[in-house]
């Protein structure tokens, strides 16, 4: 008996496997069947019930050709370049300006990171109420005398983007700075000894040195960042509950609407296809970046 | 005698790699067994597998005359000592040398009788009721030792137990263990990197490179007649000068550029002609003299002499070949000095070019 | 993601900032660099400025006032209105029902999952079988996909095992979406334990159980503040799950939240909005004030749930 008895190999740490059934139940049942499920009754005409009748991309056509969908994903699309944008450049540089040996550090990291202990709820409600034209800054603002001021993005088709940006900067920011302060707290000290011996100032020193090393800080909070708008929902039925009219309407309140209120499940789940997908496109060049680079080199 | 250990055809596979090839070891009763090799020869996977801690691919494994292939550590009668001690932080000494005997259900007072035993052998009474953070790297390993002793085992396996400890506690505790071995007479393994602990500490050494126990043999012979090319080079610090040349005039002599070397009384087996082979020499069986013994000497350049406070090391070139002599630290010699090295051919080693194995 | 729990570690061991050092106390640099970081935390700070203020004041004052100053006259009545008078649709018993239910959706979610993860992460690093990391890997990537792909699946899941719409049904849906997350955050704590540690405890003869309780579960008490604070603060947030999987009796605190606030009847109590939306972003507050950096540990090895 050479070899090892295969079914002692079944039952050795046994213990083990039971404990891990709940997740090879998650992971196999709910993640991979789940989201197979939906992409499969995606191609049904499935209304009220699911039910196995195929008409192949009917509901992906009607998806597209649906105006509250095609302005789901403009907005989403606006909101999300400009979320990102100013998500990476206020993170870093608050970060940068932490990083200066300054006094109070905690008081101050205290005070930027509370709004992420919040939930999208309360903020959303917060700045529904501080953004109120009519006893909010608008209002202040005309106190003052300045009757001609206009600030009220939420009532207005055009801007009501920018009323949840700020919302969710609010929320957001402070996370990505303790992100991009750990990067630079993790370059190497010599480094800036480096940089002051050469001479290099001190913007410079940021762009071309400090900021490629921290290619991995930088990539991880795009990452994060970009999957968290996708699934925005919460913020923006809090806040604006995607008005005025369609105008501040995102992908997740679309799939929401037609699988639990509207009863139209095809469409529910031709929508969340899209999510899947628009997810896929933004995590599979990072897998590949993060996982695939490593093992080559 | 009866073995203690034995290994039969052992193999292990991670995935496509193969870590241990077709092993086979036997480990006499009460034997002190090294186990020596560079990083990544697969020592320690073979006492992880002895532990029972990795599954094996292939063969099986004999403790005290008992297939224990397929057992629970705990049931294979051993003890271990790890290179980072180990130790549960959150249990105080006594606690750390009970725990295991706790899990065999082993009776209260006969736990409190051999945990006192085990401190009494290792001098860790006043430390029993202190926690592993409060002690230093000395007593943890004590420690962690002691847990192994409290078990009551006929095997111990060591895995690089003194890797963490400075170098004076090291040669401290290296005697120790000797000590011990010679007042407990259990059956040892023990994994490590460095020779000197090889040197002093075993009965017999294997030594390791590639998953293949290349030489297993008592470290005289191991240092004296290493069976292969690997095992010269590795045991011996200088390592040992090798001399590329050819075996000439029917075996009896050696010849290395312009210089022959007389082979007469070679310890070894029959040397035949070679037109390659590659004569062994070490540094302490060379000595420097200034004139030239025909067929007992090679000419060599001095480089650099350096004074190693017992004894001095020189290198010199011979032809386009590196050696170091190991000479008395009162004798300087300048660089650039013409300088001619005597062979002790009793102490040499010879080997094959292509089979890189002694003859 | 592995890498940013690590990356906080050693932020917070060591501690000082390293740039440029700072010269003289009222230099025209620290001015800027003050000024800024002053100017940027009002902005932080305005909304919860706003809210505590709102709340303390009477309607009228409200409608005449400036949401930025002080109440004139302090009243604590909307916070007794909002607790336990404010209507949702026909129920007029305030927040304190929501409060209740996620209470009681929270507590049993956070101890099932962090036990089920601590277990996983402990097997996953200990105890690798065959497949165990394909496994993980692709409940890494599950984090990653948006919820609303699993979301009807997981409806039906919880019909057939007659769960959907109980609390139960919540706890198990939350344990199942925090498993990503948590696996992932006690998997990189075992592994970061020393693994001689656990081959010493399997001669020492403990089993699966007994190295987990024994030697596992005392080593790694930071872990699980980390997690818990990471989970009461995960859940209490929750809206999504709460909205699609329980009816409106047991809505978790956020959905009754948002429905007093945007409900279009009658008129509009903006004192009593933010005495309620103050009384739901307590509990995350809290435990933000209380635990200081760990919740900066918890936050950033949670960052991967987006």
């Amino acid at each position: 008996m050479a070899s090892a008895p295969k079914g002692l190999r079944l039952f050795r740490n046994l213990n083990a496997k039971i404990a891990a059934l709940p997740m090879i139940f998650t992971t196999l049942v709910v993640f991979v069947g789940g989201t197979l499920w939906t992409v499969f009754y995606s191609f049904t005409d499935s209304k009220l019930l699911p039910r196995e009748r195929f008409v192949g991309f009917d509901q992906y056509e009607r998806l597209w050709s649906n105006s509250l969908w095609v302005t789901s994903i403009q907005n989403i699309l606006f909101f999300g370049a400009m979320s990102l944008v100013f998500t990476i450049v206020m993170g870093f540089v608050l970060a940068a300006l932490m990083d200066q040996k300054i006094r109070f550090e905690d008081t101050f990291r205290t005070i930027m990171l509370y709004p992420f202990a919040l939930s999208f709820v309360v903020t959303g409600l917060v700045w529904q109420w501080i953004l109120n034209p009519d006893l909010g800054i608008q209002h202040i603002v005309r106190e003052m005398g300045w009757t001609s001021f206009n600030f009220d993005p939420m009532n207005n088709p055009d801007t009501v983007l920018y009323g949840l940006l700020i919302a969710g900067l609010w929320q957001g920011t402070g996370f990505t700075m303790v992100l991009m302060l750990s990067g630079l707290r993790g370059i190497d000290e010599d480094i800036w000894k480096a940089v002051k011996v050469d001479g290099i100032p001190t913007w410079k020193a940021y762009v071309f040195v400090i900021i490629p090393m921290m290619r991995p800080v930088f990539i991880t909070v795009l990452v994060l960042a970009a999957a968290g708008i996708i699934r925005l929902y919460d913020l923006v039925v809090a806040q604006t509950s995607g008005g005025p009219g369609i105008s501040s309407q995102v992908p997740a309140m679309y799939v929401y609407r037609y699988m639990f209120a509207a009863q139209n499940l095809g469409q529910g789940f031709a929508a969340s296809t899209m999510m899947l997908l628009s997810v896929l496109i933004v995590l599979i060049p990072w897998a590949y970046l993060e996982f695939g680079g490593k093992k080559r080199g | 005698m009866t073995n203690s250990i034995e290994v039969k055809d052992l193999t292990l596979n991670f995935g496509a790699v193969s870590v241990l090839k077709n092993m086979n070891l036997d480990v006499a009763e009460g034997e002190f067994v090294v186990l020596l090799g560079p990083s990544g020869c697969g020592k320690s996977t073979l006492l992880n597998c002895l532990a029972g801690l990795l599954d094996i691919t292939d063969g099986q494994i004999f403790i005290k005359g008992k297939n224990v292939t397929w057992a629970e550590p705990s049931a294979r009668g051993i003890g271990m000592v790890f290179q980072s001690y180990a130790l549960y932080p959150q249990m105080t000494v006594r606690g750390n040398m009970s725990f295991g005997l706790k899990n065999a259900r082993v009776p209260k007072d006969e736990i409190e009788r051999r945990v006192a035993r085990a401190a009494e052998i290792l001098q860790l009474e006043p430390l029993l009721d202190r926690k592993p953070a409060a002690l230093s790297g000395g007593q943890r390993q004590r420690v962690a030792i002691g847990r192994a002793l409290v078990r009551d085992v006929d095997v111990f396996l060591f895995d690089e137990p003194l890797s963490n400890l400075d170098a004076k506690l090291r040669s401290e505790l290296r005697v120790e263990i000797k000590r011990l071995h010679s007042r407990l007479k259990n059956t040892m393994v023990y994994v490590t990197h460095d020779q000197i602990e090889a040197l002093t500490l075993a009965d017999r050494i294997a030594v390791m490179r590639g998953g293949i126990i290349q030489q297993l043999a008592a470290p005289q012979e191991i240092y004296n007649r290493p069976s292969n090319l690997f095992v010269a080079g590795f045991i011996g610090s200088p390592s040992m000068n090798f001399l590329h040349g050819a075996t000439v005039d029917n075996g009896k002599a050696f010849q290395f550029g312009e210089t022959k070397v007389d082979l007469a009384g070679y310890e070894g087996g029959a040397i035949l002609e070679r037109s390659k082979a590659i004569l062994g020499l070490r540094p302490e069986h060379l000595t420097i003299q200034d004139q030239p013994e025909p067929g007992k000497t090679i000419p060599a350049t001095v480089e650099i002499d350096e004074p190693m406070g017992a004894d001095s090391l020189v290198w010199l070139l011979a032809g386009s070949t590196q050696m170091s002599v190991r000479v008395p630290v009162e004798r300087r010699l300048a660089a650039g000095k013409k300088v001619h090295l005597k062979v002790d051919i009793t102490k040499a080693s010879i080997f094959d070019t292509v089979t890189e194995q002694r003859v | 993601m592995a890498s940013i729990t690590t990356n906080i570690a050693a932020h917070d061991a060591q501690g000082a900032a390293r740039g440029p050092k700072p010269r003289r106390a009222l230099s025209p640099r620290n001015i800027m660099l003050y000024g800024t970081l002053i100017v940027m935390c009002l902005y932080y700070l305005l909304p919860l400025w706003v809210m505590v203020m709102t709340s303390l004041k009477g309607m009228p004052e409200i409608r005449l006032g400036n949401i930025f100053s002080p109440p004139l006259e302090i009243t604590f009545e909307p916070w007794v209105k909002a607790w336990s008078t404010a209507c949702t649709g026909l129920n007029c018993d305030g927040l304190s029902r929501g409060f209740w239910n996620s209470v009681q959706i929270t507590v049993p979610s956070v101890i099932i999952s962090i036990i089920v993860a601590s277990v996983n992460g402990y097997a996953l690093v200990n105890w690798k079988f065959k497949g165990s990391e394909v496994f993980f890997t692709i409940l890494i990537f599950g984090s990653f996909i948006p919820y609303q792909i699993m979301l009807y699946p997981m409806v039906i899941l919880l019909r057939e095992a007659g769960l959907y719409g109980s609390l139960g049904g919540l706890v198990l849906v939350h344990t199942i979406f925090g498993m990503p997350i948590l696996t992932l955050l006690f998997r990189n704590y075992f592994s970061s334990l020393p693994e001689e540690l656990f081959k010493a405890a399997r001669v020492d003869g403990a089993g699966f159980w007994g190295i987990y309780f024994r030697i596992m579960l005392p080593m790694s008490l930071p872990m699980f503040v980390v997690a818990l604070i990471l989970q009461v603060t995960g859940i209490w947030n929750d809206f999504l799950f709460g909205v699609v999987f329980t009816k409106p009796e047991i809505y978790p605190m956020t959905v009754q939240l948002n429905n007093i606030v945007n409900s279009v009847q009658g008129v509009k109590e903006y004192n009593v909005n933010m005495a309620a939306t103050m009384l739901t972003g307590l509990v995350p507050l809290i435990i933000y004030f209380a635990s200081g950096k760990l919740f900066v540990r918890g936050i950033a090895a949670g960052a991967v749930k987006g």
